[in-house]
């Protein structure tokens, strides 16, 4: 049973707990009586007034989710990304922002040498993860996150070697977590929303990785993709928030996250 | 070059295909007219392999299984040819055609091993697509343009079926990462080929490859309105499935049947 929490300091906690009738990727069980599956429709954070996040809070705890209950801030400020599908879609957002983050700075600060091919290739990515960034939050809508704060303190954005491994980094660990994630996803158009992600992010890896090692097998490298199976690399979320987590000024829990 | 070329090469094909097709009565296609029946053929074709895969194994996780099975012979095969052909890739590029075909020769093992006795033996290609690609083995230009195609086509076609896995765990992730290292070969071969290692709109080669794959509407979310970015970005940040009759238009044109 879902009860309205503490509201929290950030604006969009507030929607966190306002059932799950205010984002796209959430079905409920309970008004699946023929069991197929239903979604329901995106309510705009601005449609949404003090009134029905009361009513919704209400009705939250009348209709408890199946599909996973949204962000919640602890009084430490730590963020837990929630639970269900909601939760990994959390987990994704935090992903993208993070990578988003880092892009803006990359290109904001171009280090020494960055050439016109480079820069092109560097802005078209900063650009990808807004897309997704906006994206995941507008369909998350009041079970997502707040706006992370990125901790880029052990990045050189000068040289280019820093940045470029760094972005291999990021790229590599986005293709882990969205490959890991899938099967903990449990309705199919999520699990296809998170398809249309995932190639875009191995294909930023290949040319990022191009970049770095050009006109070698490192596009697809057996650092990355297994030798004898060919299969890319995969992490579940646990491995992938301990390697984001210093990048993040807020705690992230995942405790809530499905595990198979 | 078009996708109507394509089509119209079938007009080659012979009377053997239809033979093959045991699900689609002779009559019926021939009802058409004979030019009508031998365009609508790739569709028809690729329905018929689809119920033909589907009656003799009700699991659809065998089905999705022998379908990426066929793709993957199609590729593996292709760059093998494409690498055993003295003058075709230069020196240069041949370090990143080597590990490719290394992982699509990697991936038939795979599944012929996950398929067990289920498995169906690989099919008799003819990459000039009877005829529509004559210089495929001989033209470097060829051979990269249908590389990328085949590689895009890949990371369409293992995204369409992957909701159909979701019932295994295990082959969905096994699925997911193949998917992804499609991905990045079809990046690299883009970059080859002097473009972006992502589609903007519909960029690419045959047009049936990248059909739909302009989309910025995503799950009712206007993308490009909430985001302010163009159609062209936004396009690039979201790779579009192609359903298994999609794929198999594409590439049964490829199977000697």
């Amino acid at each position: 049973m879902l009860v309205c929490p503490i509201v929290g300091r950030h604006l969009p906690i507030f929607f966190s707990f306002m059932e799950n009738k205010t984002n796209l990727l959430i079905r409920s069980k309970t008004v699946d009586s023929d069991g197929r599956r239903r979604f329901l429709r995106y309510a705009g954070f601005t449609a949404v007034t003090a009134t029905t996040i009361l009513a919704a809070c209400e009705n939250a705890t009348m209709e408890p989710s199946t599909m996973g209950a949204g962000a919640r801030v602890a009084a430490d400020g730590s963020i837990d990304l929630g639970s269900g599908d909601v939760g990994i879609l959390n987990y994704a957002y935090a992903l993208e922002q993070l990578e988003y983050a880092f892009y803006v700075r990359v290109i904001a600060t171009p280090y020494a040498g960055m050439n016109a091919m480079e820069r092109m290739i560097l802005t078209d990515i900063r650009n990808h993860e807004k897309v997704h960034r906006d994206f995941l939050r507008a369909a998350l809508g009041g079970a997502a996150i707040p706006a992370l704060n990125a901790n880029f303190g052990a990045i050189n954005f000068g040289d280019r070697n820093s940045v470029l491994t760094t972005a291999r980094t990021f790229e590599d660990l986005g293709v882990s977590a969205y490959n890991g994630a899938g099967k903990l996803l449990s309705d199919g158009n999520n699990l296809s929303t998170a398809g249309k992600i995932v190639s875009v992010e191995a294909r930023h890896a290949a040319v990022i990785r191009e970049l770095i090692s050009p006109f070698t097998a490192s596009f697809a490298g057996d650092d990355v993709v297994t030798s004898d199976t060919a299969l890319d690399v995969v992490n579940m979320p646990g491995t992938v928030l301990a390697a984001a987590q210093p990048f993040i000024v807020e705690r992230i829990t995942a405790s809530n996250l499905p595990t198979m | 070059m078009n996708l109507q070329n394509l089509f119209n090469a079938l007009e080659n094909v012979d009377s053997e295909i239809y033979e093959r097709v045991k699900h689609v009565s002779r009559r019926q296609l021939f009802s058409f007219g004979k030019k009508a029946a031998l365009v609508a053929a790739p569709l028809a074709v690729a329905s018929s392999l689809n119920k033909a895969y589907g009656q003799s194994m009700p699991d659809r996780t065998v089905e999705v299984l022998k379908f990426a099975l066929l793709l993957e012979y199609l590729e593996d095969e292709f760059y093998r040819i494409g690498l055993n052909t003295a003058g075709l890739i230069p020196g240069s590029d041949r370090v990143i055609f080597q590990q490719i075909s290394k992982h699509e020769t990697a991936h038939v093992a795979l599944l012929r091993t996950a398929l067990g006795s289920a498995v169906e033996p690989k099919p008799t290609f003819d990459f000039t697509a009877r005829g529509a690609f004559p210089t495929v083995f001989s033209n470097y230009d060829t051979f990269k343009t249908l590389a990328q195609a085949f590689e895009d086509t890949g990371v369409r076609a293992y995204k369409g079926q992957a909701p159909a896995l979701m019932v295994n765990d295990p082959v969905l992730e096994t699925a997911l990462r193949i998917h992804s290292v499609e991905a990045r070969h079809a990046a690299r071969i883009r970059v080859l080929r002097g473009m972006k290692g992502w589609i903007t709109g519909m960029e690419g080669f045959p047009g049936a490859v990248y059909s739909g794959d302009q989309a910025t509407n995503e799950r009712e979310i206007n993308v490009p309105g909430i985001s302010g970015l163009s159609s062209s970005v936004v396009s690039e940040s979201f790779d579009e499935p192609l359903t298994k009759d999609q794929v198999l238009a594409i590439a049964l044109p490829f199977v000697r049947l």
